[in-house]
């Protein structure tokens, strides 16, 4: 994006060996961020308050004119600043020519937006209908028990924000609880601590095989609604997710592990880092493109539909390890 | 011109029309809430339904938003639309009982009690003082905020808004509060503006074609001496 290329190149952060964070105006030139599975919120170096007007601006531009275009701008400024400053609304305000009010009568309607910065990290715990007869009110009360904070709320080292949700589509695993978009199924109190302590020491760190965040989910392509499963080729145990993919000049297969979480992929030709991909339905040819970037690298994200409702989105870019298991469409 | 049929009664109206203002052309009575001449429809209240098509597939709808069209037949007060009607009066007594236009309305249809929770709310979201600040004031000071039960009217990050005009159409147009600030019991003054030595209003040329709202406000007044 233009507005990041007066950023310096060598961050800082590459002395640190901090965390990456999703917040920061330096997250192009951020050598960490694709070494990391899933981004944070705020990195160390994250200053409270950093915001620019001119990314907001960026944002605003990108969307203006559009129907609906409002919701796509705040959720911009969201995936950048982790809620909605109040300095960027107003200059929502400003450069759409719509009343201030109308803005915040937006970003208070939907649950998705908040106004007040979040913690570090997120929990957010599934008390729909199917998670609340599995125990799901015990589960939520022991995370306010254990981070002394109510639901909407942000522990004051804000390491931690806790919500609670109303069904996030993947009721078959519930009591289910997301942490930094990492999904833990069947959750019961005795595990509350357990995935308090792992989300601080980095869930990125955790290591595959004994975790139980990673499990098999089966897609199918969003166009022709047939399955993208390739059983005759199995990767770690299950069965693969086969898709033909074209970059440069190469055309070839590709298949991705099934394990929600697990970043293994066998393909037909070498693919050098950091290439983006352009993903195609091996059944009707389609090719699997979405509207939303990687709000890691921002390459385009991959949707593909998830057996019982919802979708996961992978990012294109080889190399970076976004993922993001979108359940807003799982109503749909 | 469209043609359709109003209780029996055949009626033209212009396209566009809707059907509670066809209704109210031939003098039939339909109690309104949230409606207001000069601002949009908005639909917020429900208390407006009427029955239209033929029964048993007939339905029920807000003649303040639904337009007239071609061979309607329309029924206002049917006992469906009575009974809904009632029951909607009952919902609002439930929700604003101190409310004078509520209770007048509820008179009118021979309501008097409601069978629900009683509750004291100070708003019924109709809407009327959100459209009036946006269409009649062109301030856009004030709007709805929240979702579901934490819905309410505000303004932006809940602090004193830098663009409404102090007019006082939103207090004026109110049916639940209808509360016209004079400033006579000095604590429960709104905005302090009749105290305040420099008005937010005279003097100033964007409010020059303003219509007022605040029935005796201080300010003009003094400038009139
Ligand atoms: S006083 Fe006038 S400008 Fe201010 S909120 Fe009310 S209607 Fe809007
Ligand atoms: S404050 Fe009054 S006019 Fe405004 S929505 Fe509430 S009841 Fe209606
Ligand atoms: S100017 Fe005075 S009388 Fe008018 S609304 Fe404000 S406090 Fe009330
Ligand atoms: S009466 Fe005059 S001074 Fe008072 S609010 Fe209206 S325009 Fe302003
Ligand atoms: S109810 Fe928890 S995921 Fe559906
Ligand atoms: S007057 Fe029609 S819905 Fe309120």
């Amino acid at each position: 994006m233009e507005q990041h290329s007066d950023v310096e190149t060598v961050n800082p952060r590459d002395q640190t060996g901090g965390e990456i964070c999703l917040t920061c105006k330096h997250l192009p030139g951020c050598v960490q961020r694709s070494k990391q599975a899933s981004p944070i919120l705020f990195c160390d170096l994250y200053e409270e308050g950093e915001w620019s007007a001119d990314l907001v601006a960026g944002i605003i531009d990108k969307h203006r004119g559009e129907r609906g275009g409002l919701i796509s701008i705040l959720e911009g400024i969201q995936a950048k600043y982790g809620f909605l400053p109040e300095s960027a609304l107003r200059l929502v305000a400003e450069r759409t020519g719509r009343s201030l009010v109308d803005i915040y009568g937006v970003a208070t309607f939907y649950k998705a937006f908040t106004l007040e910065p979040r913690g570090r990290h997120l929990c957010s715990v599934c008390v729909g209908t199917a998670c609340h007869v599995r125990n799901a009110p015990a589960v939520a009360e022991e995370f306010q028990r254990q981070l002394g904070i109510h639901p909407g709320e942000t522990t004051e080292d804000r390491e931690f924000s806790l919500e609670t949700v109303n069904c996030l589509g993947a009721c078959a695993l519930g009591p289910i609880v997301v942490v930094d978009g990492h999904y833990f199924p069947q959750v019961n109190t005795r595990q509350v601590g357990e995935i308090i302590g792992k989300t601080q020491v980095g869930l990125d760190f955790v290591e595959v095989a004994t975790d139980e965040r990673v499990f098999p989910v089966e897609v199918f392509c969003a166009r022709c609604n047939r399955s993208l499963m390739d059983p005759d080729h199995p990767i770690e145990g299950h069965p693969s997710v086969r898709v033909t993919i074209s970059f440069g000049r190469k055309h070839g297969w590709l298949r991705l592990s099934s394990l929600y979480g697990s970043f293994t992929i066998e393909s037909e030709d070498e693919i050098p880092e950091d290439t983006v991909l352009n993903i195609f339905c091996p059944t009707c040819h389609a090719e699997l493109a979405g509207a939303t970037d990687c709000p890691v690298c921002g390459a385009p994200m991959v949707p593909l539909i998830v057996r019982g409702g919802g979708m996961v989105q992978i990012c294109s870019r080889r190399g970076c390890f976004s993922h993001l298991l979108d359940v807003s469409g799982s109503g749909a | 011109m469209i043609n359709l049929k109003i209780n029996g009664i055949d009626v033209s109206v212009d396209r566009g029309t809707t059907l509670l203002e066809a209704a109210q052309f031939l003098g039939l009575p339909i109690s309104t809430l949230c409606h207001m001449e000069g601002l949009t429809p908005y639909g917020a209240c429900r208390l407006c339904v009427v029955e239209v098509g033929d029964p048993p597939n007939s339905r029920l709808v807000t003649s303040c938003t639904y337009p007239a069209e071609e061979g309607l037949k329309v029924r206002t007060a049917s006992a469906r639309v009575l009974r809904a009607r009632k029951m909607i009066v009952e919902l609002l007594l439930a929700s604003c009982p101190q409310s004078k236009t509520i209770q007048d309305i509820a008179a009118a249809l021979n309501v008097r009690q409601q069978r629900f929770r009683q509750e004291n709310e100070d708003c019924i979201l109709c809407g009327r003082c959100v459209r009036m600040c946006a269409e009649q004031m062109v301030a856009g000071a004030i709007g709805f905020t929240g979702r579901g039960q934490d819905r309410s009217i505000g303004t932006p990050f809940d602090s004193n808004s830098e663009v409404c005009r102090l007019c006082g159409a939103c207090m004026y147009v109110c049916p639940v509060c209808e509360l016209r600030c004079t400033y006579n019991e000095p604590e429960k003054a709104i905005c302090g503006g009749c105290a305040n030595l420099a008005p937010p209003c005279v003097d100033k040329p964007q409010f020059d074609d303003m219509m007022c709202y605040m029935q005796p406000c201080v300010a003009c007044e003094i400038k009139k001496d």
